[in-house]
């Protein structure tokens, strides 16, 4: 390169120092940083059984899948992938949630319109919600289905009786963050759906009254209903659930991974 | 005395006997009680062999032949050594000290009272009255067995047929994500979610009814008391009875043909509540009153959108 003086070339000096730079993140010290060793999207992966297992071994899969599996377990017909389903719906629903959220307020005033407009004015609104609600409908199925595939193979049994104690926590907390959800769209549908489910609540026999009480933070539903709910709904449910998943995740692998074959 | 296993006698016996350059199967018979216990200080294993040797042997060395030694794998006792262990069980016998009266002019002669400052290295074999002269808070080592180290985990994993997660694993979750996700996408655009007049406290609809996966339990409430229907059922059967059930379930096997109560139940279970729901979503009118989908139409908002049945 001819040395030339002025800004021109203090300019194709600095062009050639930043193409040297990015050039030099993705092909070299950037990318190896993020990729650790083994990633299929690294340069030079081949596909031998060492790089197999580092895919997982040097990946945060690792904290869900250990490197081998039982060849059984991963034929489809014998989970049908039903535990793995539920969390990816877990997962739509926080994406979809978190994008509702941005134009939702849990008033008595807002809700309803801020729903309306979700459904007819803002760009994606109407297929966030759709997704949102037919996800969590078919989360409870999934989740209720994924309980029944356990069962019928006997998986419940030891070393695994806790693990089906937990899922049955989460099937409970899928039902509750389904059932707080209900209520947000403050329409009829959502109020008198509310208000029958809680009255079944409040049949509890000797604290009925006051888990009804504490439920709807009132006698019957109100505007406070609606803040309660949605707390519930957003933070308090979802931070629980990943508590208990967590704990599911795990205790599936330390348990000796999936059930054995029939 | 409690019943020593034999193999973890005949190890500790080999390690004493290897320790004290005695032949193993003396020290065998001394741990059974079948002989008298030889008192020999380990001092006499690392004790430097000439300074050791010209100590007078004592007089019955020369009558015992070095046939009776049993083979000793570990380690073939050196000569001196040899000389003090085969001392006749008669000579023994007497209290340690007095044994080790006769050697005084040996500088490096066991003594185990002189208090030589290397007590620590001892290996007494029945250090249970400590000499006089040792310092306070020294004290006899005695080897009372040798345990083999192993593992702190056990790995007793049986060979199974294991595939490597990626990719046998990842692809066919990854394809059941996409696959969902296609499946809700046009789902979402087909149908749209219900959504209703605005919440208004004064207008109940007719019929009322819960979300669908409740709806099971209203149609129980509608057959029983409320106090049998909406809580023992579903809180005691439901949430304690599910918990409980690999507790009650004890029968170890996983074959459907060994587990037929199990999965009638289970299978009772899962018809009832499917019958109890469908009967709740679409055969509910007014009043929740018994009603014909095909005649009265269906009563229920989740659905309104996906088929028009013009019912109302």
């Amino acid at each position: 390169m001819s040395t030339r003086n002025g800004i021109h070339g203090l300019l194709a000096k600095a062009r050639t120092h930043a193409t040297d730079m990015v050039g030099r993140m993705w092909s070299g010290q950037f990318m190896d940083s993020m990729l650790r060793p083994g990633s299929p999207f690294k340069k030079g992966y081949t596909d031998t059984p060492r790089n197999r297992s580092y895919v997982i071994m040097n990946n945060v899969l690792y904290h869900l899948h250990p490197v081998k599996v039982k060849r059984h377990g991963v034929k489809l017909s014998y989970t049908l992938c039903l535990g793995g389903l539920s969390f990816f719906l877990f997962i739509l629903l926080t994406v979809t949630g978190i994008f509702l959220m941005f134009y939702y307020a849990p008033t008595a005033e807002r809700a309803y319109i801020d729903v309306q407009a979700l459904s007819t004015d803002i760009a994606f609104g109407s297929l966030m919600r759709n997704m949102h609600r037919w996800g969590a409908h078919l989360m409870v199925l999934t989740v209720f289905l994924h309980m029944s595939r356990v069962f019928y193979h006997g998986a419940y049994k030891p070393p695994r009786e806790f693990n089906w104690v937990v899922g049955v926590i989460l099937l409970l907390l899928t039902l509750l963050l389904s059932f707080t959800g209900y209520l947000l769209p403050w329409d009829q549908l959502a109020l008198w759906a509310v208000t029958v489910g809680t009255n079944m609540a409040g049949f509890v026999p000797v604290i009925g009254a006051q888990v009804k009480f504490a439920l709807l933070g009132g006698v019957e539903v109100t505007a406070g209903t609606l803040l309660r709910w949605y707390v519930l709904h957003v933070l308090f449910l979802p931070f629980i659930i990943v508590i208990f998943l967590a704990v599911h995740f795990w205790r599936v692998r330390k348990d000796g991974g999936i059930s054995g074959p029939l | 005395m409690p019943e020593i296993p034999e193999e973890l006698l005949r190890r500790s016996a080999e390690a004493k006997a290897k320790a004290l350059g005695l032949p193993v199967e003396q020290i065998l018979a001394e741990m059974r009680g079948e002989a008298p216990v030889t008192e020999v200080p380990a001092e006499s294993v690392d004790v430097p062999r000439p300074t050791f040797v010209p100590s007078p042997p004592p007089p019955s060395v020369p009558e015992i032949p070095p046939e009776p030694q049993p083979p000793d794998p570990a380690s073939a006792p050196p000569p001196a050594i040899t000389a003090v262990a085969e001392t006749p069980p008669a000579a023994v016998k007497e209290p340690a000290p007095a044994a080790e009266e006769p050697a005084p002019a040996a500088p490096e002669a066991p003594d185990n009272g002189a208090g030589n400052g290397r007590l620590a290295a001892t290996v007494s074999v029945r250090p249970s009255v400590p000499p006089a002269g040792v310092p306070e808070g020294v004290r006899h080592q005695r080897l009372l067995t040798v345990v083999k180290a192993r593992a702190i985990q056990q790995v007793k994993a049986d060979p199974t047929d294991k595939v490597n997660t990626w990719p046998h694993l990842m692809i066919a979750e990854f394809t059941a994500l996409l696959a969902m996700t296609a499946f809700l996408l046009v789902l979402s655009t087909i149908l749209q979610a219900p959504l209703l007049e605005a919440a208004n406290f004064n207008a109940t609809p007719n019929p009322s009814k819960a979300p669908w996966y409740f709806l099971g339990l209203q149609e129980m409430l509608s057959y029983f008391d409320p106090q049998i229907a909406g809580v023992t059922v579903p809180t005691v059967i439901g949430i304690v009875g599910f918990m409980m059930i690999p507790y009650i379930d004890r029968n170890p096997s996983t074959r459907p043909s060994d587990r037929k109560l199990a999965i009638m139940l289970f299978t009772i279970f899962l018809a009832g509540s499917a019958t109890l729901t469908i009967l709740g979503v679409l055969f509910r009118g007014p009043g929740f009153n018994f009603a014909y989908p095909w005649v009265d139409g269906v009563f229920f908002d989740d659905l309104k959108d996906w088929v028009d049945f013009g019912g109302h």
